[in-house]
């Protein structure tokens, strides 16, 4: 029983392959029937992340595996089979159960730390399990995987800093607020990096979107979508009286708010907090506003650099999130060793089960005829004997599964009960 | 027998207090939890040590400074609890489980008064006067440890610089909240000792205010804290104006209840109640 792992991700294949392989693979309605009618394949799971495809099976046939597994990717006629051989890797046993643990972990993504990759993954679960597509092993493996996710997440903090413009402007905005909840945002200018960060705040449930624009009507385009309100640039003054959070991106030349003319505001704000982010190059506000109290003015400069150490801090919790990693790979590893032993357990009490029949049945046969109660005290006599002799040689397969030995002694088992008869011992022809 | 329960608190609150900080190192949830509990359990083992020195002394032991930080720290305490309850803003405990210990502490170490105290402080109005104080002190204290968080934090995000205490410090709304919450509480409870105190005064001593140290001092903190309250209400003050203006107040408040005792002498002072500082 091996695990193989195969797939593409953006390390080894070009957007274009990425591209083709996500939207030409069959849906899972189709992908899991074709992958389960491979008859190498035990169990299957089939994920696309946004920067991956990948196939993850059990199977008893990991020699020939990776040939049928190059086939199932490469099934429509517009991938080219050469790029896919060179971007196609693959894992089997202990990395591929490593490469599991650090995809859904999010130690193996472009960005690394992002939290969406997990939830893409406990999805492609939910589809293969809804295709009885996995089965004991794959459902362990899987498990497992999400703890070991949500520990490096927990342990490590890998997630906890933001590592885009508009997630960091969303985090300061709750180290100022607390929460955002109920708060307005008023947006000068239209521009594609504001809609970013206005979608975010959006999902942080701000209460009021004042969108104010030169041109009215790109304005009201852009409040019809975030459900807002658009009023013109010349309101600036008293807009601002009411808003939490400004965002700014005009593409103006001089500067829309002086330091006096925010200072002014304030006092009629009755001071409270105002949260400015200046995304426009060139700048729209004046950057001597942020010596005002109770006022946090941030350009673009600024959230990049917060962005830059944030993304420094995650390479250092990825180093202690690898180290989980390769621990909880070892114990899953242990644990699909004891799997091993299982069909010699099995094949032994077999075996035993036979001798006694036959035997039974010989004594049986000599000793005439018997009440039903003689017959089944002797019945229960054989069971017992050999049920007290196989006793200790299970309980040692069972609890003797040592890494390195492990392999040596389950083989010395299965010669010395002769389980697999017609195999030619080597020595088997000595005296 | 109040010396065993002293020796538990202690035990306990410097227990809460390595909690305590290392919530504001590692930030799991799990010691912040436990931490309350057993600054609870101290709480508890310090009422019971209170209570059995009354008993034992026929009065609230606060005739020296020993006593009276024994008395303090467990206000201050009650008050922390009473916040835990109310707000999120647990990393306090890092300072205030820490300052209640070292209290506790001082009132452990600081020798015990002579015990004969002047019959003129024997008075229902004088025991008024002190817990009424003493529980204004306490909301201040954290008024003045969330205005020092305060003045951290802001200055991360104004200096853009996003270090250690950035992340671990609550969001500058739920510290100024803080402030305004422990101000509006502590401050009317401080007048009230005040003005009690001071009737008291005047009917047992003859004059409303004696220019003694403390009573100085403590004036001045009142005047502090009056100027924010008036400041905040009025044009909205807030944020580090009011931080620093706490922190202020709470300097002065040291001053008086730990120097003034100490160094200047005056007829409030611990050493002419009891004999000992």
């Amino acid at each position: 029983m091996n695990l193989l792992l195969a797939g593409v991700n953006h390390q080894t294949a070009r957007v274009d392959l990425r591209e083709k392989l996500c939207t030409l693979l069959p849906e899972a309605e189709l992908s899991y029937p074709q992958l389960l009618s491979y008859g190498e394949i035990r169990e299957a799971l089939y994920y696309t992340t946004c920067n991956r495809v990948e196939v993850l099976c059990v199977t008893e046939a990991v020699e020939v595996l990776p040939g049928v597994l190059s086939s199932f990717f490469a099934r429509h006629p517009e991938i080219d089979p050469e790029a896919l051989t060179d971007s196609l890797y693959f894992y089997r046993d202990e990395s591929a159960v490593r490469h599991l643990f650090r995809v859904a972990s999010s130690l193996d993504a472009l960005v690394v730390g992002e939290p969406q990759i997990l939830g893409q993954v406990k999805e492609a679960y939910r589809q293969a399990t809804r295709h009885q597509a996995t089965g004991a092993i794959l459902n362990r493996l899987l498990h497992k995987t999400f703890s070991v996710a949500k520990r490096v997440r927990t342990e490590t903090g890998i997630g906890d800093h933001a590592v885009n413009v508009s997630y960091a402007a969303v985090a300061l905005g709750k180290k100022i607020f607390g929460d955002l909840r109920g708060k307005n945002v008023l947006l000068l200018g239209a521009g594609e990096m504001a809609e970013l960060a206005l979608e975010h705040l959006k999902g942080q449930g701000v209460a009021q979107i004042i969108i104010a624009n030169r041109t009215l009507e790109r304005g009201l385009r852009l409040a019809q979508r975030f459900n807002g309100e658009a009023v013109s640039l010349e309101e600036l003054e008293t807009q601002i009286l009411s808003a939490d959070v400004l965002l700014s991106s005009t593409g103006s030349d001089t500067f829309l708010l002086s330091r006096e003319q925010m200072k002014a505001a304030m006092r009629r704000r009755r001071q409270r907090p105002l949260f400015m982010i200046d995304i426009g190059v060139p700048r729209d506000l004046d950057p001597k506003i942020n010596e005002l109290d109770n006022v946090y003015l941030y350009n673009i400069d600024d959230l990049k650099e917060v962005v830059e150490e944030n993304r420094e801090r995650r390479q250092e919790a990825a180093v202690q999130a690898e180290r989980l990693v390769a621990a909880e790979t070892l114990k899953f590893m242990d644990w699909l060793k004891t799997l091993e032993v299982y069909p010699t357990i099995i094949s032994l009490r077999q075996k035993a089960q036979t001798i006694c029949q036959a035997e039974l049945k010989k004594t049986l046969g000599h000793l005439g005829t018997l009440t039903p109660e003689q017959e089944q005290a002797l019945e229960i006599l054989t069971e017992s004997i050999t049920n007290k002799l196989l006793h200790d040689p299970i309980v040692f397969l069972k609890g003797n599964h040592h890494r390195k030995r492990g392999q040596g002694e389950l083989a010395l088992v299965r010669r010395l009960f002769n389980l697999d008869p017609d195999s030619t011992e080597p020595d088997s022809g000595k005296p | 027998m109040a010396q065993v329960f002293l020796s538990l608190t202690l035990l306990a609150y410097y227990a809460a207090s390595a909690l305590f900080i290392a919530y504001f190192l590692v930030q799991r949830e799990s010691f912040c939890r436990w931490g309350g509990w057993v600054l609870g359990a101290g709480l508890a083992c310090h009422s019971l040590a209170l209570i059995l020195a009354t008993w034992g002394l026929g009065r609230l032991p606060v005739a020296t400074l020993g006593e009276s930080l024994l008395v303090f720290s467990w206000t201050l305490v009650v008050a922390f609890l009473l916040l835990l309850w109310r707000f999120p803003i647990r990393v306090l405990g890092a300072l205030v489980a820490p300052l209640a210990a070292l209290m506790v502490s001082g009132g452990l170490i600081l020798p015990a008064g002579r015990g004969n105290v002047s019959p003129v402080l024997h008075s229902f109005w004088v025991l008024v006067h002190v817990v009424l104080a003493f529980m204004g002190i306490a909301a201040l204290t954290l008024a003045g440890l969330g205005g020092l968080f305060y003045l951290v934090q802001e200055r991360q995000i104004k200096g853009k610089k996003f270090g250690f205490f950035y992340r671990r410090l609550p969001s500058l709304e739920q510290l100024d909240a803080l402030n305004y919450w422990c101000l509006t509480l502590g401050f009317p409870l401080l007048t009230a000792g005040i003005i009690i105190g001071s009737l008291y005064a005047q009917y047992t001593l003859g004059s409303f205010f004696r220019f003694d140290p403390k009573e100085v001092l403590t004036l001045i903190a009142w005047l502090i804290y009056a100027v924010l309250l008036h400041e905040r209400l009025t044009v909205g003050w807030r944020g580090r104006r009011a931080a620093l203006l706490a922190l202020c107040g709470f300097g002065v408040l040291i001053i008086t209840f730990v120097g003034a005792s100490l160094w200047f002498a005056g007829y409030h002072s611990f050493a002419s109640f009891s004999g000992q500082p």
